[in-house]
């Protein structure tokens, strides 16, 4: 058993060889999935006075740009937004169509313990969810144990696609 | 009233119509003057027309220097020096708490722990992690985290250094604002025993899309002896100068397979508890299982844990099993738009269970609210009931605590 235990503490020490990342979806990949292969040009929108505001007080910080790319397609936008969990951030894509979600993918996760946000199981709980009038998510979002900070994380990316959806289709009007 | 005959007022009145006939004439501009006119008006619509293209080809202008300083500022923060390209890739961060204890065991206010943690991403797949704690304002400094972490695939990391056992719902996360109680529950604490961290190393990871994750790892082994009653909290050796004669092995299974639902059990082997120290002491293993399920306001926590240790020596005492168990139904509810959580644990625990006739066995019934200001926050307030067998003094009374993290 002792032998065996220190044979396996060895190979553990020594895993460098094996290294890959935990990119699930690279973006270009997501968007091309979203619209068929064929991208729509990507549109910016600028986060600068209320707008900047709503911003901070939905992700508790300023978000690290000034200008969100997005790619829009009728009534359908498509949005990839980077928030920080515990330490690292997690980059997520949301499809947002005609105010409500419609599906949001996990494409990039970089930390040791949370990654169970990214299964269908839990990100399934976001399809259809919308904004009310204070600028939250209009259902509760049940969360992992062990990944309050991911989930949290999550949450406040989503209300941000969906008010930054908003904004775009008021520019319409 | 006008006297004048009828012939002299027509005369006057023609020949005042006349006059103005030809002043009126006289007035407007002639044909080429019209044309002048409008070729004027023409050059300056054109002039309008060119100031107004002129305004938008500004605007685009001013729009694209505006987006180019904007990226070049964003690149600017993410890269200007190696400096900050060296704190891009490491984070701080923290926890701690404060407590006032007021049980019949004692009447004091305690720093419990102030905590700093320091990551640093070396690339995408290998990064440090570390957790320093100050207890008891700065009476005990541990290490309790310092490796560092391979992501081997996507599903698939190994680490080695000093790490938190994969064990129990507590043991490894365990800020302040994630679990109701000032003090963590004694089942987790004196059984399993947390806060537990060890040195070795760890393969783990995901088991496809199933929900099913695991880890497996070999380490250091605790140390206890027959003067501790062979407890296994005071086994405990903090890899400090860890002896490694005897290392000890964990799996744990983990199913998060339901959002809100986490269900687990970890099992551990050591062949000699004591490493080699007590003849009369041998092998032990470790069986833990727990569930913990939220929907909504309600959540749920449970857990047991169970340590059976071979030899004479804990056998004599009853030290051969050690076991314990919790259960903790939670409701969390929003008042004035503040966000308050209530629950009640029901906590029984023995170390010396083995022996039925050593009265040993502790119970403690619990209660208490958490108040979270800000999630980051939190308040708590708890009291608690001891109902302990034979001659062992219960120890009740009530706790007051403020925890952070960030």
């Amino acid at each position: 058993m002792l032998s065996i235990s220190r044979t396996v503490l060895l190979l553990l020490l020594f895993p460098g060889l094996l290294l890959a990342g935990g990119v699930y979806q690279e973006p270009e990949d997501f968007l091309a999935e979203v619209f068929n292969g064929e991208v729509p040009e990507a549109q910016v929108i600028w986060l600068t006075g209320p707008r900047k505001e709503v911003v901070k007080e939905l992700l508790g910080h300023h978000y690290p740009s000034l200008r969100v790319r997005y790619w829009r397609q009728g009534q359908r936008t498509t949005w990839i937004l980077e928030e920080i969990g515990k330490t690292e951030p997690i980059t997520t894509g949301f499809v947002i169509k005609e105010g409500r979600i419609e599906t949001v993918k996990v494409l990039v996760f970089r930390e040791s313990r949370g990654w169970e946000i990214r299964h269908a199981f839990f990100t399934d709980q976001f399809h259809q969810a919308s904004l009310n009038e204070r600028h939250q998510l209009d259902r509760t979002i049940d969360g992992i144990s062990g990944a309050t900070l991911s989930v949290r994380a999550l949450k406040k990316l989503a209300a941000m696609a969906l008010y930054l959806d908003q904004q775009v289709r008021q520019q319409d009007v | 009233m006008d006297n004048s005959p009828p012939f002299i007022v027509g005369l006057t009145a023609a020949a005042l119509l006349s006059a103005s006939l030809t002043a009126t004439a006289d007035d407007l501009p002639s044909r080429q003057e019209m044309w002048k006119i409008i070729q004027q008006q023409q050059k300056q619509i054109e002039a309008l027309q060119k100031g107004a293209q002129t305004n938008t080809v500004d605007i685009a202008q001013a729009n694209q220097k505006a987006t180019a300083a904007v990226e070049l500022a964003e690149e600017s923060q993410k890269s200007v020096s190696s400096a900050a390209v060296w704190a891009s890739k490491t984070q701080l961060g923290g926890y701690g708490e404060l407590h006032y204890n007021n049980l019949d065991s004692k009447d004091e206010i305690d720093l419990h722990r102030v905590v700093l943690l320091l990551n640093h991403q070396f690339t995408d797949d290998v990064r440090f992690v570390s957790e320093i704690e100050f207890e008891h304002d700065g009476d005990e400094v541990e290490v309790e985290q310092a490796y560092v972490e391979f992501d081997l695939n996507q599903q698939t990391f190994a680490k080695a250094g000093v790490f938190l056992m994969p064990v129990g719902i507590l043991n490894e996360t365990h800020e302040p604002a994630t679990f109701y109680g000032v003090e963590r529950n004694p089942v987790e604490t004196n059984i399993i025993p947390t806060t537990w961290w060890v040195g070795g190393a760890v393969l783990g990871g995901q088991i496809g899309e199933s929900g099913f994750s695991y880890d497996v790892a070999i380490h250091e082994g605790l140390k206890t002896d027959a003067d501790n009653n062979y407890t296994v909290r005071k086994g405990r050796q903090k890899s400090s100068k860890a002896d490694a004669n005897k290392l000890a092995s964990t799996a744990r299974i983990k199913w998060t397979g339901m959002p809100g639902v986490e269900l687990a059990a970890t099992a551990q082997y050591q062949d000699d508890i004591t490493q080699g120290t007590d003849d009369s002491a041998g092998e032990a293993w470790l069986f833990e299982a727990h569930a913990q399920i939220e929907h909504g306001p309600l959540a749920l926590r449970a857990l047991y844990a169970y340590w059976d240790l071979d030899g004479d020596g804990p056998e004599a005492i009853g030290a051969d099993e050690q076991s314990g168990f919790y259960v903790e139904p939670s409701y969390k509810f929003s008042l004035f738009n503040q966000n308050l959580g209530i629950f009640g644990r029901y906590n029984q625990w023995d170390n010396q269970a083995g022996n039925g006739e050593v009265d040993s066995e502790k119970k403690q019934y619990t209660a208490g609210i958490n108040y979270w200001p800000i999630p980051d926050v939190v308040l708590k307030f708890d009291m608690r009931k001891q109902d302990n067998e034979g001659t062992q003094s219960n120890d009740n009374g009530w706790n007051l605590g403020v925890g952070y993290q960030f």
